[in-house]
């Protein structure tokens, strides 16, 4: 892991596939936030805005006026099952928090990267964006797909295009730890199973 | 009818409710400050110092832009306490979804409130059942808005133990935890309702995040340490604080039970109590 700041602006081309996980980004350019809902819209109605190189954003901001007034993560893991044709047709960057299944660390292989953002922090977030427009604005605030401008944005790269993924590592970790101290409580002869 | 008293009521108490809404999505409580910044500077973990850099960065902007933390503005979760001579009256629990309806408009927050099963969102954080609405007796006039957000709530589960199994507590917790992952916005809040009944012990769990959390028992530390020794660390990243803190608070049980609940609260841990101010 280095200790400069590697700088990225979208649309994202080869270079995200010479990060590593850890690195420490800051992200500038056009990103599209997308939840749950506006993953499904996709589907059936295609993407609105070009998937090429493009970054998504896991993201139901608050917006006011036109303003984006705060927009952190979301949890990125409601999104498992729902991001492989993002990737399929071009898009370079995944962005949220807590990290992603099995199934998006494969389909990121040699395609993009997982971006993470500090969840929570969405007043930090607004100051570093600039709202440009909005998709599926019928799915509500939370849900739509609203087409923001980052510049700056500090991120760190949580799973790599290599397979390397540092929310996992992390989770390997702590079961090892349960499982060693789970033993040592658990009484003996106990009959009772769940 | 309602008579010019209880018009008076309803417009404090509507009024409270925003402003401890307000409160409660744009800073945080000094016991919570406390120790999120004690944490972050005992943090050695590089990835997971960046988080904690972010997080108190974050907490500074949400104050000088007078903006919501998180753009979670949470489900919105009340207690009233009401003093003798104010008649507990379906006036007052309209005048708390009145200040919630405000609050949405005005500070403002995020529409989060949906029908369940048809998903309609009603727009305005207000619905069948929604505000929850916890009254209790007391000396003065209080709101608490405790916003949670739905990245913690989810991860938050219950168990009815064998009641020998006290010892099974501490490890219900941990695996809570691990079943969260970085999934509720660590380093996190755990409030732990033990005994009552099914519902009781959820409830005292959710109170129990709500007592000061910058001073713990040593049942709680103990927990707290096991939690920690998971290293799930911020945002699931990896690092030294998963638990900033764990609350407990029991009830009595039925001598067959021993139903045991844990309320998962990040790290942005928003609460907030506004004395109801009375005209006389």
């Amino acid at each position: 892991m280095s200790g400069d700041v590697v700088q990225l602006h979208t649309p994202l081309v080869e270079e995200v596939l010479s990060l590593r996980a850890g690195d420490r980004v800051e992200l500038s350019g056009i990103v599209y936030t997308a939840r749950d809902e506006a993953h499904l819209r996709m589907q059936k109605d295609g993407i609105p805005f070009d998937p090429k190189g493009a970054a998504i954003y896991h993201c139901g901001p608050v917006v006011q006026d036109n303003r984006i007034i705060a927009a952190g993560p979301t949890t990125s893991a409601r999104m498992n099952e729902l991001s492989g044709f993002l990737l399929d047709r071009g898009v370079r960057a995944l962005i949220g928090k807590g990290g992603m299944g099995a199934l998006v660390r494969e389909q990121l292989k040699n395609r993009g990267v997982y971006l993470a953002f500090t969840g929570g922090c969405a007043a930090l977030a607004s100051t570093h964006m600039t709202l440009k427009g909005v998709f599926f604005p019928d799915l509500g605030m939370a849900e739509a797909i609203w087409m923001i401008e980052l510049d700056h944005l500090p991120l760190v790269v949580g799973i790599d295009s290599h397979g390397n993924d540092l929310f996992e590592a992390v989770m390997r970790h702590a079961r090892q730890e349960f499982e060693q101290n789970k033993k040592k409580c658990e009484p003996m002869g106990n009959g009772y199973k769940e | 009818m309602r008579t010019t008293d209880d018009t008076a009521i309803y417009a404090s108490l509507a009024d409270a409710t925003f402003q401890a809404y307000r409160d409660s999505v744009t800073h945080l409580p000094a016991d919570v400050l406390v120790v999120i910044r004690k944490a972050a500077a005992a943090e050695t973990k590089p990835v997971a110092r960046n988080e904690f850099a972010n997080i108190l960065k974050n907490i500074e902007e949400a104050e000088r832009l007078h903006v919501p933390l998180c753009q979670d503005t949470g489900i919105p979760v009340t207690y009233l306490t009401i003093p003798p001579d104010v008649p507990l009256t379906r006036d007052l629990y309209d005048a708390v979804a009145g200040g919630i309806r405000r609050a949405t408009r005005e500070i403002p927050l995020r529409p989060n409130v949906v029908d369940p099963l048809s998903r309609h969102n009603t727009g305005d954080n207000t619905g069948k059942g929604m505000p929850a609405i916890h009254v209790k007796p007391g000396d003065s006039f209080t709101v608490t808005v405790f916003p949670k957000g739905a990245g913690a709530e989810n991860s938050s589960r219950i168990t009815m133990l064998l009641p020998t199994h006290q010892y099974g507590i501490e490890g219900f917790v941990v695996d809570t935890m691990l079943h969260a992952e970085g999934k509720p916005c660590p380093p996190v809040f755990l409030g732990i309702g033990i005994g009552s009944t099914f519902d009781g012990a959820a409830a005292l769990a959710k109170e129990a995040l709500l007592l000061p959390v910058d001073r713990m028992d040593d049942y709680e530390q103990e927990i707290c340490n096991s939690v920690n020794k998971l290293g799930i660390g911020p945002m699931g990243l990896g690092g030294d604080t998963t638990a900033l803190a764990v609350k407990v608070k029991t009830a009595a049980c039925h001598t067959a039970s021993l139903p045991v609940a844990v309320n998962v609260q990040c790290w942005a841990h928003r609460h907030a109590t506004v004395e109801v101010k009375r005209v006389r």
